[in-house]
Protein backbone atom coordinates (compact mmCIF):
# COMPACT_ATOMS: atom_id res chain seq x y z
CA UNK A 1 0.00 0.00 0.00
CA UNK A 2 2.09 2.90 -1.18
CA UNK A 3 1.37 6.18 -2.95
CA UNK A 4 -2.16 6.24 -1.52
CA UNK A 5 -3.27 9.84 -1.27
CA UNK A 6 -4.88 10.65 2.09
CA UNK A 7 -8.71 10.82 2.03
CA UNK A 8 -10.54 13.90 3.36
CA UNK A 9 -11.77 11.80 6.31
CA UNK A 10 -8.23 11.06 7.32
CA UNK A 11 -7.47 14.74 7.93
CA UNK A 12 -10.51 14.93 10.25
CA UNK A 13 -9.29 11.85 12.11
CA UNK A 14 -5.82 13.35 12.40
CA UNK A 15 -7.24 16.67 13.71
CA UNK A 16 -9.04 14.73 16.48
CA UNK A 17 -5.87 12.76 17.19
CA UNK A 18 -3.84 15.97 17.41
CA UNK A 19 -6.32 17.34 19.98
CA UNK A 20 -5.90 14.15 22.07
CA UNK A 21 -2.12 14.22 21.61
CA UNK A 22 -1.81 17.81 22.83
CA UNK A 23 -3.73 17.05 26.05
CA UNK A 24 -1.91 13.74 26.59
CA UNK A 25 1.46 15.46 26.16
CA UNK A 26 0.51 17.94 28.90
CA UNK A 27 -0.41 15.17 31.36
CA UNK A 28 1.79 12.17 30.68
CA UNK A 29 5.56 12.66 31.00
CA UNK A 30 7.69 10.73 28.48
CA UNK A 31 9.29 7.61 30.03
CA UNK A 32 12.83 8.79 29.19
CA UNK A 33 12.29 12.03 31.15
CA UNK A 34 10.73 10.11 34.07
CA UNK A 35 13.80 7.85 34.17
CA UNK A 36 16.23 10.77 34.03
CA UNK A 37 14.41 12.55 36.89
CA UNK A 38 14.39 9.37 39.00
CA UNK A 39 18.13 8.88 38.47
CA UNK A 40 18.74 12.54 39.36
CA UNK A 41 16.79 12.12 42.60
CA UNK A 42 18.66 8.92 43.48
CA UNK A 43 22.10 10.48 43.11
CA UNK A 44 21.29 13.87 44.66
CA UNK A 45 23.19 14.51 47.89
CA UNK A 46 22.33 18.18 48.49
CA UNK A 47 19.31 18.54 50.77
CA UNK A 48 17.64 21.38 48.85
CA UNK A 49 18.13 19.52 45.57
CA UNK A 50 16.57 16.38 47.03
CA UNK A 51 13.57 18.35 48.30
CA UNK A 52 12.97 19.91 44.88
CA UNK A 53 13.38 16.61 43.00
CA UNK A 54 11.03 14.77 45.33
CA UNK A 55 8.42 17.55 44.89
CA UNK A 56 8.77 17.05 41.13
CA UNK A 57 8.27 13.27 41.44
CA UNK A 58 5.25 13.80 43.64
CA UNK A 59 3.77 16.21 41.09
CA UNK A 60 4.17 13.70 38.25
CA UNK A 61 2.41 11.09 40.41
CA UNK A 62 -0.46 13.48 41.25
CA UNK A 63 -0.88 14.34 37.54
CA UNK A 64 -1.03 10.59 36.72
CA UNK A 65 -3.50 9.77 39.49
CA UNK A 66 -5.78 12.80 39.18
CA UNK A 67 -5.58 13.17 35.38
CA UNK A 68 -4.24 16.73 35.80
CA UNK A 69 -1.85 18.82 33.73
CA UNK A 70 1.79 18.55 34.88
CA UNK A 71 2.23 22.34 34.57
CA UNK A 72 -0.31 25.10 33.98
CA UNK A 73 1.81 26.48 31.14
CA UNK A 74 0.33 24.77 28.09
CA UNK A 75 3.12 26.46 26.18
CA UNK A 76 3.54 27.63 22.66
CA UNK A 77 2.37 24.75 20.48
CA UNK A 78 5.38 23.73 18.38
CA UNK A 79 5.13 20.84 15.92
CA UNK A 80 7.90 18.98 14.14
CA UNK A 81 6.59 17.00 11.17
CA UNK A 82 8.40 14.31 9.21
CA UNK A 83 6.79 13.54 5.88
CA UNK A 84 7.78 10.29 4.24
CA UNK A 85 8.42 10.44 0.53
CA UNK A 86 5.58 8.03 -0.23
CA UNK A 87 3.16 9.08 2.52
CA UNK A 88 0.60 10.55 0.14
CA UNK A 89 -0.11 13.48 2.47
CA UNK A 90 -1.16 16.95 1.34
CA UNK A 91 0.87 19.29 3.60
CA UNK A 92 -1.61 22.17 3.28
CA UNK A 93 -4.44 19.98 4.54
CA UNK A 94 -2.27 18.48 7.30
CA UNK A 95 -1.32 21.96 8.51
CA UNK A 96 -5.01 22.86 8.63
CA UNK A 97 -5.77 19.68 10.61
CA UNK A 98 -3.02 20.51 13.12
CA UNK A 99 -4.40 24.02 13.62
CA UNK A 100 -7.92 22.60 14.11
CA UNK A 101 -6.65 19.99 16.57
CA UNK A 102 -4.82 22.65 18.58
CA UNK A 103 -7.94 24.82 18.84
CA UNK A 104 -10.13 21.80 19.63
CA UNK A 105 -7.92 20.68 22.53
CA UNK A 106 -7.76 24.22 23.95
CA UNK A 107 -11.49 24.87 23.78
CA UNK A 108 -12.86 21.46 24.78
CA UNK A 109 -10.49 20.43 27.63
CA UNK A 110 -10.25 23.48 28.23
CA UNK A 111 -6.59 24.55 28.33
CA UNK A 112 -5.15 27.93 29.21
CA UNK A 113 -4.51 29.91 26.04
CA UNK A 114 -1.04 31.37 26.30
CA UNK A 115 -0.71 32.77 22.78
CA UNK A 116 -1.12 36.52 22.18
CA UNK A 117 -0.32 39.09 19.50
CA UNK A 118 3.07 40.62 20.35
CA UNK A 119 1.78 44.02 19.22
CA UNK A 120 -1.71 44.25 20.75
CA UNK A 121 -1.32 41.44 23.38
CA UNK A 122 -4.79 40.21 22.28
CA UNK A 123 -5.37 36.54 23.16
CA UNK A 124 -7.62 34.54 20.78
CA UNK A 125 -8.24 32.15 23.73
CA UNK A 126 -7.49 29.12 21.54
CA UNK A 127 -3.69 28.83 21.63
CA UNK A 128 -3.35 29.87 18.00
CA UNK A 129 -2.56 33.17 16.30
CA UNK A 130 -0.78 34.63 13.32
CA UNK A 131 1.85 32.02 12.27
CA UNK A 132 1.16 29.97 15.41
CA UNK A 133 1.11 26.96 15.96
CA UNK A 134 4.74 26.84 14.95
CA UNK A 135 5.21 24.04 12.42
CA UNK A 136 8.52 22.72 11.12
CA UNK A 137 8.60 20.34 8.15
CA UNK A 138 11.13 17.72 7.15
CA UNK A 139 10.87 15.51 4.11
CA UNK A 140 12.27 12.00 4.46
CA UNK A 141 13.16 9.69 1.56
CA UNK A 142 12.13 6.02 1.45
CA UNK A 143 9.39 6.22 4.07
CA UNK A 144 5.63 6.06 3.66
CA UNK A 145 4.49 7.37 7.06
CA UNK A 146 3.98 10.82 8.59
CA UNK A 147 5.18 11.61 12.10
CA UNK A 148 4.03 14.64 14.06
CA UNK A 149 5.82 15.53 17.29
CA UNK A 150 4.19 18.16 19.48
CA UNK A 151 6.23 20.12 21.99
CA UNK A 152 4.06 22.37 24.17
CA UNK A 153 7.01 24.67 24.89
CA UNK A 154 6.83 26.27 28.31
CA UNK A 155 7.88 29.88 28.51
CA UNK A 156 10.02 29.80 31.65
CA UNK A 157 12.58 27.84 29.65
CA UNK A 158 11.87 29.43 26.25
CA UNK A 159 12.67 32.86 27.72
CA UNK A 160 16.14 31.48 28.48
CA UNK A 161 17.19 31.25 24.82
CA UNK A 162 20.57 32.41 23.53
CA UNK A 163 22.23 32.90 20.19
CA UNK A 164 25.58 34.26 19.08
CA UNK A 165 27.58 34.48 15.89
CA UNK A 166 30.96 33.46 17.30
CA UNK A 167 34.09 33.77 15.20
CA UNK A 168 35.85 30.86 13.48
CA UNK A 169 38.87 31.67 15.68
CA UNK A 170 36.71 31.11 18.80
CA UNK A 171 36.51 27.46 17.76
CA UNK A 172 34.66 24.71 19.63
CA UNK A 173 36.21 26.12 22.81
CA UNK A 174 34.18 29.30 22.34
CA UNK A 175 31.02 27.25 21.78
CA UNK A 176 31.55 25.34 25.03
CA UNK A 177 32.10 28.53 27.00
CA UNK A 178 28.98 30.16 25.52
CA UNK A 179 26.76 27.16 26.32
CA UNK A 180 28.06 26.82 29.88
CA UNK A 181 27.71 30.53 30.67
CA UNK A 182 24.22 30.68 29.12
CA UNK A 183 22.83 27.75 31.10
CA UNK A 184 24.39 28.65 34.46
CA UNK A 185 23.59 32.35 33.97
CA UNK A 186 19.90 31.44 33.59
CA UNK A 187 19.80 30.48 37.27
CA UNK A 188 16.54 28.90 38.41
CA UNK A 189 14.41 30.63 35.76
CA UNK A 190 14.11 27.77 33.22
CA UNK A 191 13.08 25.23 35.92
CA UNK A 192 16.18 23.05 36.20
CA UNK A 193 17.07 20.22 35.93
CA UNK A 194 16.76 21.08 32.25
CA UNK A 195 17.46 19.52 28.88
CA UNK A 196 19.86 21.80 27.02
CA UNK A 197 19.35 22.02 23.26
CA UNK A 198 22.38 23.29 21.36
CA UNK A 199 22.49 24.23 17.69
CA UNK A 200 25.89 24.63 16.04
CA UNK A 201 26.54 25.93 12.54
CA UNK A 202 24.14 26.57 9.69
CA UNK A 203 22.85 30.08 9.09
CA UNK A 204 21.46 32.02 12.06
CA UNK A 205 17.89 30.81 11.44
CA UNK A 206 18.89 27.17 10.93
CA UNK A 207 21.15 27.27 14.02
CA UNK A 208 18.23 28.35 16.23
CA UNK A 209 15.97 25.70 14.72
CA UNK A 210 18.59 23.01 15.41
CA UNK A 211 18.73 24.02 19.08
CA UNK A 212 14.95 23.55 19.28
CA UNK A 213 15.09 20.27 17.36
CA UNK A 214 17.74 19.04 19.84
CA UNK A 215 15.31 19.23 22.78
CA UNK A 216 12.77 16.87 21.20
CA UNK A 217 15.26 13.98 21.15
CA UNK A 218 14.53 11.39 23.90
CA UNK A 219 16.29 12.62 27.03
CA UNK A 220 19.94 11.54 27.12
CA UNK A 221 19.96 9.84 23.71
CA UNK A 222 23.38 10.75 22.31
CA UNK A 223 24.01 12.30 18.90
CA UNK A 224 24.93 9.52 16.44
CA UNK A 225 28.27 11.19 15.70
CA UNK A 226 30.86 10.13 18.35
CA UNK A 227 32.57 13.56 18.25
CA UNK A 228 29.28 15.36 18.84
CA UNK A 229 28.24 12.86 21.55
CA UNK A 230 31.59 13.54 23.25
CA UNK A 231 30.87 17.26 23.17
CA UNK A 232 27.43 16.61 24.72
CA UNK A 233 29.03 14.69 27.60
CA UNK A 234 31.66 17.33 28.18
CA UNK A 235 29.04 20.09 28.31
CA UNK A 236 26.79 18.08 30.65
CA UNK A 237 29.67 17.51 33.05
CA UNK A 238 30.63 21.20 33.03
CA UNK A 239 27.05 22.40 33.60
CA UNK A 240 26.45 19.99 36.48
CA UNK A 241 29.83 20.83 38.06
CA UNK A 242 28.44 24.35 38.63
CA UNK A 243 26.20 23.09 41.44
CA UNK A 244 23.36 25.41 40.33
CA UNK A 245 21.02 22.47 40.90
CA UNK A 246 17.28 21.83 40.79
CA UNK A 247 15.32 25.12 40.59
CA UNK A 248 18.63 26.96 40.98
CA UNK A 249 18.67 26.23 44.72
CA UNK A 250 21.75 23.99 44.74
CA UNK A 251 22.44 20.37 43.88
CA UNK A 252 24.23 17.92 41.64
CA UNK A 253 21.84 17.98 38.66
CA UNK A 254 21.36 21.23 36.78
CA UNK A 255 20.88 19.49 33.42
CA UNK A 256 19.43 16.04 32.75
CA UNK A 257 21.05 15.99 29.30
CA UNK A 258 22.73 18.13 26.66
CA UNK A 259 21.65 17.46 23.07
CA UNK A 260 23.64 18.95 20.19
CA UNK A 261 22.51 19.19 16.57
CA UNK A 262 24.75 20.71 13.92
CA UNK A 263 24.83 21.77 10.29
CA UNK A 264 27.50 22.91 7.88
CA UNK A 265 28.22 26.63 8.05
CA UNK A 266 29.96 29.47 6.17
CA UNK A 267 33.78 29.73 6.28
CA UNK A 268 33.55 33.06 8.10
CA UNK A 269 30.96 31.97 10.68
CA UNK A 270 30.72 29.98 13.92
CA UNK A 271 27.06 30.23 15.01
CA UNK A 272 25.81 28.74 18.27
CA UNK A 273 22.30 28.65 19.72
CA UNK A 274 21.00 27.44 23.08
CA UNK A 275 17.35 26.53 23.64
CA UNK A 276 16.53 25.23 27.10
CA UNK A 277 13.76 22.77 27.94
CA UNK A 278 12.39 22.68 31.51
CA UNK A 279 12.33 19.44 33.55
CA UNK A 280 8.67 19.16 32.48
CA UNK A 281 9.94 18.18 29.04
CA UNK A 282 6.59 17.30 27.57
CA UNK A 283 6.17 15.91 24.10
CA UNK A 284 3.88 13.61 22.14
CA UNK A 285 4.27 11.75 18.86
CA UNK A 286 1.61 10.86 16.34
CA UNK A 287 2.46 8.34 13.64
CA UNK A 288 0.16 7.98 10.64
CA UNK A 289 0.96 4.98 8.48
CA UNK A 290 0.19 5.02 4.81
CA UNK A 291 -2.72 2.56 5.37
CA UNK A 292 -4.29 5.10 7.76
CA UNK A 293 -3.29 3.36 11.00
CA UNK A 294 -2.66 5.99 13.72
CA UNK A 295 -0.57 5.48 16.85
CA UNK A 296 0.16 7.88 19.68
CA UNK A 297 3.38 7.77 21.69
CA UNK A 298 6.33 9.93 22.70
CA UNK B 1 15.29 24.66 58.99
CA UNK B 2 11.86 25.35 60.50
CA UNK B 3 8.52 24.31 59.07
CA UNK B 4 5.90 27.04 59.48
CA UNK B 5 2.13 26.55 59.10
CA UNK B 6 0.42 29.93 58.83
CA UNK B 7 -3.00 31.41 58.20
CA UNK B 8 -3.53 34.57 56.15
CA UNK B 9 -3.42 37.55 56.53
CA UNK B 10 0.25 37.61 57.59
CA UNK B 11 1.67 40.02 60.15
CA UNK B 12 5.20 41.42 60.52
CA UNK B 13 5.68 39.29 63.66
CA UNK B 14 5.04 36.10 61.70
CA UNK B 15 7.17 37.20 58.74
CA UNK B 16 10.16 37.92 60.99
CA UNK B 17 10.14 34.29 62.22
CA UNK B 18 10.79 33.06 58.63
CA UNK B 19 14.43 32.40 57.75
CA UNK B 20 15.83 31.59 54.32
CA UNK B 21 15.63 27.81 53.82
CA UNK B 22 12.59 27.36 56.09
CA UNK B 23 9.35 26.05 54.62
CA UNK B 24 5.90 27.62 54.87
CA UNK B 25 2.47 26.04 54.39
CA UNK B 26 -0.43 28.45 53.95
CA UNK B 27 -4.12 28.19 54.76
CA UNK B 28 -6.55 31.00 54.00
CA UNK B 29 -6.36 33.14 50.88
CA UNK B 30 -3.75 33.97 48.30
CA UNK B 31 -4.00 36.40 45.40
CA UNK B 32 -2.88 35.48 41.90
CA UNK B 33 -1.39 38.01 39.49
CA UNK B 34 1.28 38.37 36.84
CA UNK B 35 2.69 40.54 34.03
CA UNK B 36 -0.51 42.04 32.58
CA UNK B 37 -2.12 42.43 36.04
CA UNK B 38 0.91 44.29 37.39
CA UNK B 39 1.20 46.47 34.29
CA UNK B 40 -2.43 47.52 34.77
CA UNK B 41 -1.91 48.18 38.49
CA UNK B 42 1.36 50.06 38.43
CA UNK B 43 2.07 51.28 34.88
CA UNK B 44 -1.49 52.14 33.91
CA UNK B 45 -2.26 53.09 37.53
CA UNK B 46 -5.71 51.47 37.55
CA UNK B 47 -7.39 51.54 40.96
CA UNK B 48 -6.61 48.20 42.64
CA UNK B 49 -9.95 46.49 43.25
CA UNK B 50 -8.89 44.31 46.22
CA UNK B 51 -7.31 44.89 49.63
CA UNK B 52 -3.86 43.30 49.42
CA UNK B 53 -2.66 44.24 52.93
CA UNK B 54 -1.12 41.30 54.78
CA UNK B 55 -1.58 39.15 51.69
CA UNK B 56 0.40 36.51 49.82
CA UNK B 57 0.60 37.30 46.08
CA UNK B 58 1.40 34.38 43.79
CA UNK B 59 2.82 34.92 40.30
CA UNK B 60 0.37 32.87 38.26
CA UNK B 61 -2.00 32.76 35.32
CA UNK B 62 -4.28 29.80 35.92
CA UNK B 63 -6.05 27.50 33.52
CA UNK B 64 -9.78 27.68 34.30
CA UNK B 65 -13.18 26.69 32.97
CA UNK B 66 -16.50 28.46 33.31
CA UNK B 67 -19.34 26.56 34.98
CA UNK B 68 -22.30 28.90 34.70
CA UNK B 69 -20.92 32.20 35.97
CA UNK B 70 -18.31 30.54 38.15
CA UNK B 71 -14.60 30.23 37.48
CA UNK B 72 -13.49 26.66 38.22
CA UNK B 73 -9.84 25.59 38.49
CA UNK B 74 -8.30 23.41 35.77
CA UNK B 75 -4.58 23.93 36.41
CA UNK B 76 -3.00 26.47 38.71
CA UNK B 77 0.78 26.72 39.06
CA UNK B 78 3.38 29.43 39.07
CA UNK B 79 5.61 31.39 36.71
CA UNK B 80 9.04 33.04 36.61
CA UNK B 81 9.15 35.86 39.17
CA UNK B 82 12.21 37.74 37.91
CA UNK B 83 10.13 38.99 34.95
CA UNK B 84 8.08 40.97 37.44
CA UNK B 85 10.97 42.11 39.62
CA UNK B 86 10.32 45.81 38.99
CA UNK B 87 6.85 45.65 40.58
CA UNK B 88 8.08 44.60 44.04
CA UNK B 89 7.92 48.13 45.52
CA UNK B 90 4.39 48.64 44.18
CA UNK B 91 3.20 45.47 45.90
CA UNK B 92 4.92 46.48 49.15
CA UNK B 93 3.10 49.83 49.08
CA UNK B 94 -0.15 47.83 48.98
CA UNK B 95 0.91 46.03 52.18
CA UNK B 96 1.74 42.68 50.56
CA UNK B 97 3.72 40.52 53.01
CA UNK B 98 4.80 37.64 50.77
CA UNK B 99 5.46 37.33 47.05
CA UNK B 100 5.33 33.72 45.85
CA UNK B 101 6.59 32.33 42.57
CA UNK B 102 9.54 30.52 41.09
CA UNK B 103 13.15 31.48 40.38
CA UNK B 104 13.41 34.23 43.02
CA UNK B 105 13.77 38.01 42.74
CA UNK B 106 16.79 40.24 42.19
CA UNK B 107 19.06 42.28 44.48
CA UNK B 108 16.95 45.46 44.58
CA UNK B 109 13.85 43.45 45.53
CA UNK B 110 15.83 41.67 48.25
CA UNK B 111 16.56 45.04 49.84
CA UNK B 112 12.98 46.23 49.48
CA UNK B 113 11.63 43.04 51.11
CA UNK B 114 14.00 43.56 54.06
CA UNK B 115 12.99 47.21 54.48
CA UNK B 116 9.31 46.35 54.32
CA UNK B 117 9.42 43.18 56.47
CA UNK B 118 8.27 40.90 53.69
CA UNK B 119 9.49 37.64 52.13
CA UNK B 120 9.68 35.73 48.87
CA UNK B 121 8.30 32.20 48.93
CA UNK B 122 9.55 29.79 46.26
CA UNK B 123 7.53 27.05 44.64
CA UNK B 124 8.98 24.32 42.49
CA UNK B 125 8.23 25.41 38.93
CA UNK B 126 6.12 23.06 36.84
CA UNK B 127 4.37 21.38 39.77
CA UNK B 128 0.89 22.67 39.00
CA UNK B 129 -0.83 19.31 39.51
CA UNK B 130 0.05 19.33 43.22
CA UNK B 131 -0.74 23.03 43.63
CA UNK B 132 -4.10 22.69 41.91
CA UNK B 133 -5.07 20.06 44.50
CA UNK B 134 -4.16 22.49 47.33
CA UNK B 135 -6.34 25.30 45.99
CA UNK B 136 -9.90 24.84 47.22
CA UNK B 137 -11.63 27.37 45.02
CA UNK B 138 -11.43 30.55 43.00
CA UNK B 139 -13.34 33.01 45.19
CA UNK B 140 -13.09 36.26 43.26
CA UNK B 141 -11.85 37.45 39.89
CA UNK B 142 -11.16 41.03 38.82
CA UNK B 143 -10.25 42.29 35.33
CA UNK B 144 -11.63 39.31 33.35
CA UNK B 145 -10.59 41.06 30.11
CA UNK B 146 -6.99 40.11 30.99
CA UNK B 147 -7.78 36.36 31.05
CA UNK B 148 -5.73 34.40 32.09
CA UNK B 149 -3.82 37.30 33.69
CA UNK B 150 -6.70 38.57 35.83
CA UNK B 151 -6.39 39.43 39.51
CA UNK B 152 -7.45 36.22 41.25
CA UNK B 153 -8.38 35.40 44.83
CA UNK B 154 -7.95 31.73 45.74
CA UNK B 155 -9.00 29.93 48.91
CA UNK B 156 -6.23 27.52 49.89
CA UNK B 157 -5.72 24.79 52.46
CA UNK B 158 -2.19 23.64 53.31
CA UNK B 159 -0.77 25.31 50.23
CA UNK B 160 2.89 24.33 50.01
CA UNK B 161 5.34 23.65 51.46
CA UNK B 162 6.91 26.77 49.93
CA UNK B 163 10.60 27.50 50.46
CA UNK B 164 11.58 30.82 52.05
CA UNK B 165 13.85 31.86 49.18
CA UNK B 166 14.34 35.47 50.37
CA UNK B 167 13.80 36.36 53.99
CA UNK B 168 13.21 39.73 55.60
CA UNK B 169 16.84 39.81 56.81
CA UNK B 170 18.30 40.26 53.33
CA UNK B 171 19.23 36.64 52.58
CA UNK B 172 18.46 35.60 48.99
CA UNK B 173 19.10 31.86 48.46
CA UNK B 174 18.68 32.13 44.69
CA UNK B 175 21.29 34.85 44.22
CA UNK B 176 23.68 33.30 46.75
CA UNK B 177 23.58 29.93 45.03
CA UNK B 178 23.66 31.40 41.53
CA UNK B 179 26.73 33.54 42.19
CA UNK B 180 28.58 30.46 43.52
CA UNK B 181 27.54 28.48 40.42
CA UNK B 182 28.55 31.27 38.02
CA UNK B 183 31.94 31.48 39.71
CA UNK B 184 32.45 27.70 39.42
CA UNK B 185 31.45 27.86 35.74
CA UNK B 186 33.82 30.79 35.11
CA UNK B 187 36.79 28.85 36.42
CA UNK B 188 35.81 25.51 34.79
CA UNK B 189 38.59 24.26 32.49
CA UNK B 190 37.46 22.41 29.39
Amino acid sequence: MTNNTWSTDRYDTVADAIAKLYVKALKDMPPDVRDALTKAEQRETVKMGRTVLSTIQQNIAVADQQNLLICQDTGTPVYFIEVGERSGVNPVQLERAIRHGTVQATVTHPLRSSVVSPITRINNQNNTGYRVPVIHWEFVPDRDDVQVVIVPKGSGSENMTYFRMLLPADGVQGIKRFVLDSVVGSGGNPCPPVIVGVGIGGSSDLCMLLAKKAIIRPCGQPNPSPEVAGLENELLEAINASGLGPMGLGGLTTALAVHVEYAATHISQNPVAVNIQCWAARRGRLTVKNDGDITIGF
Amino acid sequence: MTEHCVTTPLTDDVIMTFRAGDTVTITGHIFGLRDATLIRMFDQKAPIPADLSGSVCLHTAPGIKMVGNHYVKVSIGTTTSTRMNRFTMGLMEQGVKAIAGKGGLLEDSTQILAERHAVYLGLVGGTAASETMQIESIEEVWWPDLLPECLWKFRVRNFGPLIVGIDAYGTNLYLQNKSRAVERARTFCF
